[in-house]
């Protein structure tokens, strides 16, 4: 019999014990592997490509301040910029406002606005379609999915801290990854409705050459307009995103303490179990020893017991991990929410290593305790 | 006959080890699920406290909060002429028309930039608001450019206390007072005169709001709909403490996330409870025999063993409720989804919280406790004692 069937069948000896342990450990694991993947999406991520050549230009103060329209060309000026549109977040409420109602609006100029988000992909008549409709509007294919909406229909929008109501059509829809879950309309639309709109942006939308070129482009819009009544603040689009995270509060701190919490107590389930499991096999430890075994060959047979359960308990919560966040993000609740949020292979490698350091540390000082105990003791234990 | 309880405690002090690492995991588990109820309740507290039963709030039809409104100055001396409002100190109509902006100010750690809200208001808007006392320094002198600060925000932000200067809108602003608003959502705002504060931001000539005070709860409830029904005006009128508690759902991303957390935690320990209590069941499976030879009946050792398991996790609970203490009254904050400005406030353990974990680790004790008793239970005797 080798070390390695040795392990396996002693696992196997308590199959209950194994299963509620490995069951423990699972859905420890389950959410160790939620919260880096959480973790992962805001703050390691870079986005796509794509994304990595845009910049948001919004206003200095706060996002609820418009910008002039003329520092479209301004901007547009400037080395290193190929494109340039408007954006004005919408906020409105569709049907009803339950959050499950809920998507993002934007007004832009569709003239344009293909040149900035190129890895949205949409059929050319439709594009032009949208273009040439002042009341059109483009959507997502998952946003089009989840309404029923097909190409004509109407709908209407109800506005929340603009004061109109839009009655738009369906012109165009479009694919990306991920997707993005919202609505683009025309700036047109907005002006015509809100005469005291006119000439304003929410932010800007720009398209540099290069990734590289997203630090110096930055720079140069924000001190373009330092001195101006509207100063502006530039970001790239992946840091726009993570400072609505930064609203939320103090996110990694709060991410950080469940994950230490669910390490501490996998260690503790861990711990128990190899303990449990040790000290009722005192004396088959004293045979072991007396049949020649070594000490450090006892220490490795039961630490090799406890790093074989924890990880199959990993694999267990890994494989429910991914499985929940494919069902999360194709939920209803999840639209918009858990934009490409998908579990990776290094957040996998990650919560195998946790798995394994932890069956490792837990089964250490119970097997060290019965590697070095005295064999005539052992064989002398009642159990 | 029902085995005497000293029997369970007994037992778990005989080994102490697994007793104390099992309740260990339980209080983990515990401590999560307090410290995200926690933070709900205090973000509850914000917003219920926030509103003033007295208080109409005045805005532009079909907004829904504060910063998307805006009427016509030339409104607000048709408002203050409604009856029901309580008259001031000077025996004027207690009212007060105000303007809301978000800016944004650096935290005084450097973790980044936050939404603060700034509110400019009328001298009426302190006398109207009395759940809001000042501290240090003193109130704004209308027609100067100086802000008074809530607590928290003294304490989180850079150059937030008397005597500073804060940099927003066209200029520089000096604080000259601390006020603080008892945990209410006002606890995350900066207050300064209404005429300086719409200059800052080129709004002249209107407000975002304007807040009456009725003399008594009735005539508030007349004065909101009094306000919505007149047709010149093209407003609304909601109780302060009404539109506060909409804004409640701000704490729906924690609720559901905490939620998540706190389950799948408590699924993962109490499978490692009933590991606990196998391997008890599975100890004594001689000392059961004896006691059912005894006289004990099947169902009072059933109990007996599901009491040892919720006794396992009280003990967890109680561990867990310790742990947690020093973190109460701990202030933090998190986005308004109303105003996108950051709202301020602090863990609170409130009785209600502390009951609710108790009951969930109970829940935890017999889920875990359930098939390991039910197995000891139903071995056959004389198969036992021979083990």
């Amino acid at each position: 019999m080798t070390k390695i069937s040795f392990v396996i069948r002693n696992s196997f000896r308590n199959k209950r014990r194994s299963i509620l342990t490995m069951l423990s450990i699972g859905f420890s694991l389950l959410l160790l592997t939620l919260m880096m993947t959480i973790w992962r999406s805001f703050y390691i991520d870079q986005g796509a490509p794509d994304s990595m050549k845009r910049v948001i230009t919004r206003h200095r103060v706060s996002l609820t301040f418009f910008l002039p329209t003329y520092y479209r060309d301004k901007i547009r000026s400037l080395p290193g910029v190929v494109a340039i549109v408007p954006m004005t977040y919408f906020g409105g409420v569709y049907k009803d406002d339950r959050p499950e109602n809920s998507f993002a609006q934007f007004a832009t100029d569709p003239s344009e606005y293909m040149k900035v988000g190129s890895d949205k992909i949409v059929p050319a008549d439709q594009l032009l379609a949208w273009q040439r409709d002042r009341a059109g509007a483009m959507v997502d294919v998952e946003l089009a999915k989840k309404f029923g909406w097909k190409i004509g229909d109407r709908i209407t929008l109800q506005g929340t801290f603009l004061p109109v109501n839009p009655e738009l059509t369906i012109r165009a829809i479009f694919c990306m990854d991920p997707p993005p879950r919202s609505l683009y309309f025309h700036t047109a639309y907005l002006e015509e409705a809100i005469p005291w709109f006119k000439g304003q942006a929410g932010f800007f939308d720009t398209r540099v050459a290069s990734a590289d070129d997203v630090p110096q482009v930055s720079a140069a819009i924000d001190e373009m307009f330092r001195n101006s009544p509207e100063p502006t603040k530039t970001e790239s689009e992946h840091a726009f995103k993570l400072s609505f995270v930064a609203m939320l509060g103090n996110v990694k701190a709060f991410i950080l303490s469940i994950c230490a919490a669910v390490v501490f107590a996998i260690l503790l389930v861990s711990a128990n179990t190899m303990a449990m499991s040790i000290r009722g096999r005192t004396r088959e430890v004293a045979v072991l020893k007396t049949l020649g075994f070594t000490a450090s060959n006892v220490l490795s047979l039961f630490v090799g017991e406890a790093v074989a359960l924890s990880l199959a308990g990993g694999v267990l919560g890994i494989a429910a991990a991914a499985g929940v966040i494919q069902l999360f993000s194709h939920s209803p609740v999840g639209i918009g929410v858990s934009n490409g949020l998908t579990v990776t292979v290094p957040t996998m490698g990650v919560a195998l290593l946790v798995a394994a350091a932890v069956g490792f540390f837990s089964a250490c000082l119970p097997a060290y305790n019965a590697a070095r105990m005295n064999i005539v003791e052992g064989l002398r234990h009642i159990g | 006959m029902a085995i005497p309880i000293r029997y369970n405690i007994r037992n778990l002090k005989l080994r102490k080890g697994l007793t104390i690492m099992t309740s260990l995991g339980i209080a983990l588990t515990v401590t999560t699920a307090i410290f995200l109820m926690a933070l709900l309740a205090g973000l509850d507290r914000a917003f219920v406290t926030s509103g003033d039963p007295l208080n109409v709030l005045v805005m532009r039809k079909g907004s829904q909060a504060e910063l998307s409104g805006g009427f016509d100055a030339s409104l607000f001396p048709t408002l203050k002429t409604l009856p029901g409002i309580a008259k001031d100190r000077n025996g004027e109509p207690m009212a007060s028309g105000e303007w809301v902006v978000v800016i944004v100010l650096p935290r005084k750690d450097g973790t980044g930039e936050v939404n603060v809200t700034v509110r400019g208001m009328m001298p009426d808007g302190l006398e109207l608001r009395p759940q809001v006392k000042i501290v240090e320094g003193r109130w704004f002198t209308p027609g100067q450019r100086e802000v008074v600060v809530s607590e928290s925000i003294k304490k989180r932000f850079a150059h937030a206390n008397i005597g500073d200067t804060l940099q927003f809108g066209k200029g520089p602003w000096t604080v000259v007072g601390v006020f603080d608003a008892g945990g209410s959502a006002y606890e995350s705002e900066i207050w300064g005169d209404v005429n300086q504060m719409a200059s800052d931001f080129d709004r002249q000539g209107g407000f975002a709001s304007a807040y009456l005070r009725a003399t008594d709860p009735v005539s508030a409830d007349a004065l909101k709909h009094r306000v919505s029904d007149d047709q010149r005006l093209k407003l609304e009128g909601v109780l302060e403490t009404e539109y506060y508690a909409k804004q409640t759902s701000s704490g729906a991303p924690i609720k559901y996330i905490g939620w998540v957390v706190a389950i799948i935690m408590a699924i993962g320990s109490s499978f490692a409870a009933m590991n606990t209590m196998y391997a008890a069941v599975a100890y004594r499976s001689r000392e059961i025999a004896t006691l059912r030879v005894i006289g004990f009946s099947r169902p009072s050792i059933l109990t007996s063993f599901v009491f040892e398991s919720v006794l396992l996790s009280l003990l967890g609970a109680a561990v867990g409720i310790v742990l947690m203490l020093p973190f109460n009254g701990m202030t933090t904050g998190t986005s308004n989804s109303v105003t996108f400005s950051e709202i301020v406030f602090s863990l609170r353990m409130t009785p209600q919280v502390v009951m609710v974990a108790v009951v969930f680790a109970i829940i935890m004790g017999l889920f875990g406790g359930m098939a390991p008793a039910w197995h000891a239970a139903r071995r056959d005797i004389l198969a036992a004692l021979r083990d």
